[in-house]
């Protein structure tokens, strides 16, 4: 913000602003985050209104923008628009001297992308700007940010923009617990800093992180990073826009727009990414980003934008010892006790012997006598009457609770809810005075189905009514209990405010350790296969899906090797270093690679058994040396017969008729010595009738397999 | 008038932000959007002072709530405020003098005015403060004839008689003093540090070893005034951590040609026996004469104490502040960001909120200030000269009348 008159210079923001170009500096600000995480509250209030220690989100992202020298803002509302505009308008912020804020309402924007293609429409933005999402709390200074991303564009046009990145610890805990968050692996160039690589969803890919080989083509090294954090901050150029224009299919900002760039090497787009480190900058994506930011900001990591600094027109509120905030009219009780790190709104009345701790209370609450609190969130003009126990809970405006009333860790009470007398909410559960809209099956329709919130239709079919819902009308409640999504408690425990208890820490810290030592490191040669990181998450799996991951990997090596002509040396170590991570013994290795064979022979376009054969023939003649290599002793052969009879049941029934014929064959190449499959009869002679299919299959070769060697003797 | 209002919005907005640093850019600033305000401020035809000293408190409570830290801004409000007291008074003085002809306040009036043509607002004050009221250590010490306490009595009883004798050009006149006093105020605060460092051959001896904590202005230029002078003397700089701004200064002093000693917070006890003076800056100084100063700084003051080293403080007159610092309304400390402390990507596994018993095992802590008792300061040096801590609180009843102390407090309730 520039000084208004020239004579009253020397303010601190004035050097910021002057650093800019000419033209306004301009933000987009997305009041709207496309997204279903903080249902059922936002089916009622926009997120960006939510209120976030006692003060809208949207208040932190504006107040942020201004002070960084932002002149120009777009506001963008979607979901529950009128709501958002009519807020703004109440505010101080539509008739700010040097900081114009105006709203482009839109009905029908399904994602980011939509919002962007319309923006692009209304040909507002002409320079370089800074897009967020209204749920962004900040206090980094762009000077820095802006410079370099001007520099960059003008040695190269092709630099489209820079992403905020900040570190936070190389720990899946971290992301868990901090931000709720999944791990995100990241790919730098190092001396540029351009973005080479980013992924968000690396679980999916079970395990692989692939990285282009062609990267390294043209750098030296590229740093792979799993300690950054992305900030959702982002300086573009103009560009951007009409890249959403032109690629319409472009809805999720990261997901389509980040990876569509950095695959698509056409257009030669690049994304830059800039590292800040002593301010703070995070979004709130869900329930637990939401605890953790609010955590934060009472930490006062966010400085100035903290509660007793009335960055808004906020009441008058002082910090106290031990991180309290107090406005000037709460009505503490003598005997109420206030912990750490709470945050009490004012005309907040608090009755006698009430604990508080951890919480953030907002304004014209009345809370009776003998209440505990711990770890909540307690909008405004909620009534909690005496003896209620919270414990790590977001509790919206105008909810009551009548005595007694107990909620467990990580339960949301939207708008109004009434909790009967001595109700106990279970843990993570979601009350709404509106009932739970039909869950779509497509998953991808249900990311982007929130933005038209505003307007969806509740279908008011009435839902089976749930028996505990039946029990707290019958108390006096009122508000229907959502059902858990369809990933289940998983994604809860994941996203709520609730910590997440010790023993779900071990099991990541479990499944992590192995990930930590492989990917953590800055790699600069890739090995041959492309593998970088092999995620052993595996390990709180049951040891059969172990097996199947296994034989997966064997496969995929296996057809690599063939469609990339690598040698035989090389599938060797490859599948060596795979039976080692996963813990394999030799025989599971040759079972797999045979496997794999046969899998490839069979997927081989054929007509007839016959021509089955002829495939099959060829493929273990060429690789004949490499199955040898994994055939040392009788165990391995036996175990190699024994999986194509489980093939021959189960995945391929193809080879159930040549099996006498392929067992011949392999006998011929060698591969299989008579000791092997003598063996293996034997072992068959005790099993079951059903089990011994094959071996009568086989009996004419087994007969002048005998026959064969006693002539021999 | 929207205008103004919108100006002095806009000083919140910045307030509230800390977009301002510094009580002398602040108190400057104050002082300049009053200053505007009351020029552009309509005045009633009655009781104009009463309405004028209104108005300003009413723009003062905004700026004090605004940042209640920066007391500096409440020093210029309450200077303000009491400029407009003594301008008022020595107008109604005139009149009332040119009424009765023969008054001992008259005679004053020339005097002083002929003493200091110049100044003639402040002297005019000067005289009102003389006539009206007991006078002031400084007077006596200053030796200026002083009326007795008579005409106060009288003064106030013609109070409304003088004004309505001749309002209109009075009207005009008051406006017009306040505002030339106002300037002079802020000329005051613009060159506080040069009044300062005036003094400084008289303090700083040859071979001296200076200490002096973190960064300050008027420090520096107290410094570098006494090297002008060709003193040669040694400076000791403490880093002043977390912000560091001891490393700056350092070089700062180190390229002005001074014989500079970079040591850390901890260090100073270590190195307060090689000292002959520790000189630092303040951000307030209190009623009581106990002193609001970088954190960092009571540590200093009891180290300088035990080896008997002299403690100066350098102030301004505006970051004298008329409160005392048991007053419930003062807001001593200010917390800031802790990533001035540690940084936030490092720690932020200690810091988790989302694990365990749902409360971090690092508790960041990054006061601004650290409050400095009287008895640890052995001399204050202001613009107007040295004084002891004892002092202060007289020279606060020359800047300020006892009726404007309360603008904060009915601000709060």
């Amino acid at each position: 913000m520039v000084a208004k008159k020239g004579s009253r210079g020397g303010a601190a923001g004035e050097d910021a602003g002057e650093e800019l170009s000419r033209d306004p500096l301009q933000a987009i600000l997305l009041a709207d985050s496309f997204a279903t995480l903080f249902r059922p509250i936002t089916l009622e209030r926009p997120k960006v209104l939510l209120p976030l220690v006692n003060a809208p989100m949207i208040e932190y992202t504006l107040a942020w923008l201004e002070s960084a020298g932002v002149e120009e803002v777009f506001v963008f509302c979607c979901a529950h628009s009128k709501q958002v505009i009519e807020y703004l308008e109440n505010s101080n912020w539509l008739n700010q001297p040097k900081f114009s804020v105006s709203t482009i309402e839109s009905y029908n924007a399904m994602s980011a992308g939509d919002a962007l293609r319309l923006i692009y429409e209304k040909n507002v933005v002409h320079g370089d700007f800074i897009l967020v999402t209204g749920d962004t709390v900040s206090n980094m200074p762009l000077t820095q940010a802006l410079k370099e991303h001007k520099e960059r564009k003008k040695r190269d046009s092709n630099a489209v923009m820079t992403m905020i990145i900040k570190q936070s610890k190389p720990s899946p805990i971290t992301h868990q617990s901090r931000l709720g968050t999944e791990e995100l692996f990241m790919a730098i160039d190092p001396k540029t800093k351009e973005l080479l690589y980013y992924e968000d969803k690396a679980d999916t890919s079970k395990g692989t992180l692939t990285l282009d080989r062609t990267m390294l083509l043209d750098r030296s090294s590229i740093s792979l990073h799993n300690d950054k954090q992305d900030c959702y901050i982002d300086i573009c150029s103009p560009e951007v826009l009409s890249l959403f224009t032109d690629n319409f299919d472009y809805q999720h900002l990261r997901r389509h727009f980040v990876k569509g760039l950095l695959v698509d090497d056409l257009m030669g787009y690049k994304i830059f990414t800039h590292e800040i480190h002593s301010s703070y900058a995070a979004r709130v994506e869900n329930y637990r980003s939401y605890d953790t930011i609010s955590k934060d900001i009472i930490q006062r990591w966010t400085y100035p934008l903290v509660p007793d600094i009335q960055f808004l027109q906020n009441s008058l509120t002082k910090l106290e010892r031990r991180g309290t905030y107090r406005a000037s009219d709460v009505g503490l009780s003598r005997s109420a006790k206030m912990g750490p790190f709470t945050v009490i709104g004012s005309r907040t009345t608090i009755g006698k012997h009430s604990e508080v701790s951890n919480s953030v209370i907002g304004e014209d609450c009345v809370i009776g006598s003998n209440v505990s609190i711990d770890g909540c969130y307690i909008w405004n003009k909620v009534n909690i009457e005496d003896g209620c126990r919270l414990k790590h809970a977001i509790v919206c405006d105008g909810v009551t609770m009548k005595s007694g009333a107990v909620l467990e860790a990580g339960v949301v009470l939207s708008f109004k809810v009434i909790i009967g007398q001595n109700f106990v909410v279970p843990a993570y559960s979601k009350v709404s005075l509106l009932q739970q809209p039909v869950r779509q099956d497509s998953d991808e329709e249900l990311e982007y189905a929130d933005n038209s919130s505003g307007n969806i239709e509740i279908t008011s079919v009435p839902n089976t009514t749930d028996v505990l819902e039946e029990l707290n009308t019958e108390v006096g409640g009122a508000g229907f209990i959502w059902s858990v999504g369809e990933k289940g408690l998983e994604e809860e425990w994941r996203h709520s405010v609730a910590p997440i208890s010790a023993d779900r820490l071990l099991e990541i810290i479990k499944s992590a350790t192995d990930e930590l030592d492989t990917s953590n490191e800055e790699s600069n040669i890739l090995p041959p296969s492309g593998e970088l990181g092999i995620d052993s998450d595996n390990e709180s799996d049951d040891g059969r899906d172990d097996h199947a991951h296994f034989e997966k990997e064997v496969e995929a090596t296996f057809l690599r090797a063939i469609h990339e002509n690598v040698e035989e040396d090389h599938i060797i170590i490859e599948v060596n270093s795979l039976r080692l991570s996963y813990n394999m013994a030799s025989t599971d290795c040759a079972g797999a690679l045979f496997y794999a064979m046969m899998k490839y022979a069979v997927d081989t376009p054929h007509d007839s058994a016959g021509e089955l054969l002829k495939i099959t023939n060829g493929v273990i003649g060429k690789w004949e040396k490499l199955l040898k290599y994994y055939l040392p002793s009788l165990d391995e052969e036996i175990e190699v017969i024994l999986k194509f009879e489980e093939m021959c049941l189960e995945s391929t029934k193809e080879y159930a008729n040549l099996f006498s014929q392929i067992l011949h064959l392999l006998y011929d190449k060698d591969i299989l010595q008579e000791d092997g499959i003598l063996r293996w009869e034997s072992e068959k002679e005790q099993a079951d009738e059903s089990d011994k299919v094959f071996v009568k299959k086989a009996e004419k070769f087994l007969q002048w397999l005998k026959e064969a060697s006693e002539e021999e003797d | 008038m929207p205008d103004v209002h919108s100006l002095v919005n806009e000083f919140v907005i910045k307030l509230k932000k800390r977009q301002i640093e510094g009580s002398k850019t602040t108190a400057k600033l104050t002082a300049e959007l009053l200053r505007s305000f009351i020029s552009q401020l309509r005045l009633p035809h009655s009781n104009q002072a009463g309405a004028l000293i209104d108005a300003v408190k009413e723009v003062g409570e905004k700026l004090i709530t605004a940042k209640p830290v920066e007391l500096a801004v409440g020093n210029v409000v309450r200077r303000v405020l009491h400029i407009i007291r003594e301008e008022d008074l020595s107008i109604t003085n005139a009149a009332v003098g040119g009424l009765n002809l023969a008054s001992e306040s008259d005679d004053d009036d020339g005097n002083d005015e002929y003493d200091h043509p110049v100044l003639s607002a402040s002297a005019v004050a000067a005289a009102a403060r003389n006539a009206l009221r007991p006078p002031s250590l400084q007077t006596l010490l200053d030796d200026i004839p002083h009326a007795a306490a008579t005409p106060h009595t009288s003064s106030s009883g013609d109070d409304s008689e003088g004004k309505s004798k001749s309002a209109d050009s009075l009207r005009r006149k008051l406006k017009h003093d306040v505002i030339e006093a106002v300037n002079e105020l802020i000329q005051e605060i613009s060159t506080c540090h040069e009044q300062i460092a005036e003094q400084a051959v008289e303090h700083i001896h040859h071979n001296e070893v200076i200490l002096t904590l973190g960064s300050s202005q008027t420090v520096k230029e107290f410094l570098l005034a006494a090297k002008e002078k060709n003193r040669s003397f040694r400076v000791f700089v403490a880093e002043g951590a977390p912000r560091y701004q001891g490393h700056a200064f350092a070089k700062e002093l180190a390229s002005r040609g001074l014989q500079t000693t970079v040591i850390t917070d901890s260090a100073v006890f270590a190195m307060i026996s090689h000292v002959n003076m520790v000189i630092v800056g303040a951000h307030a100084v209190m009623a009581n004469g106990g002193v609001i100063a970088p954190v960092g700084l009571n540590m200093v003051a009891l180290a300088a104490k035990r080896h008997a080293v002299p403690f100066v403080v350098l102030s301004g007159v505006h970051k004298l502040c008329p409160l005392y610092p048991h007053n419930p309304e003062v807001l001593l400390n200010e917390l800031k960001s802790p990533s001035e402390l540690l940084d936030f990507g490092e720690f932020s596994d200690c810091l988790d909120f989302g694990s365990g018993s749902g409360s971090p095992l690092i508790h960041v802590v990054n006061p601004a200030f650290d409050y400095v008792p009287p008895d640890l300061v052995s001399l204050f040096i202001t613009d107007t000269g040295g004084h002891n801590p004892s002092y202060i609180y007289r020279l606060i009843a020359d800047f300020y009348s006892p009726d404007d102390l309360v603008v904060q407090r009915k601000s709060a309730s």
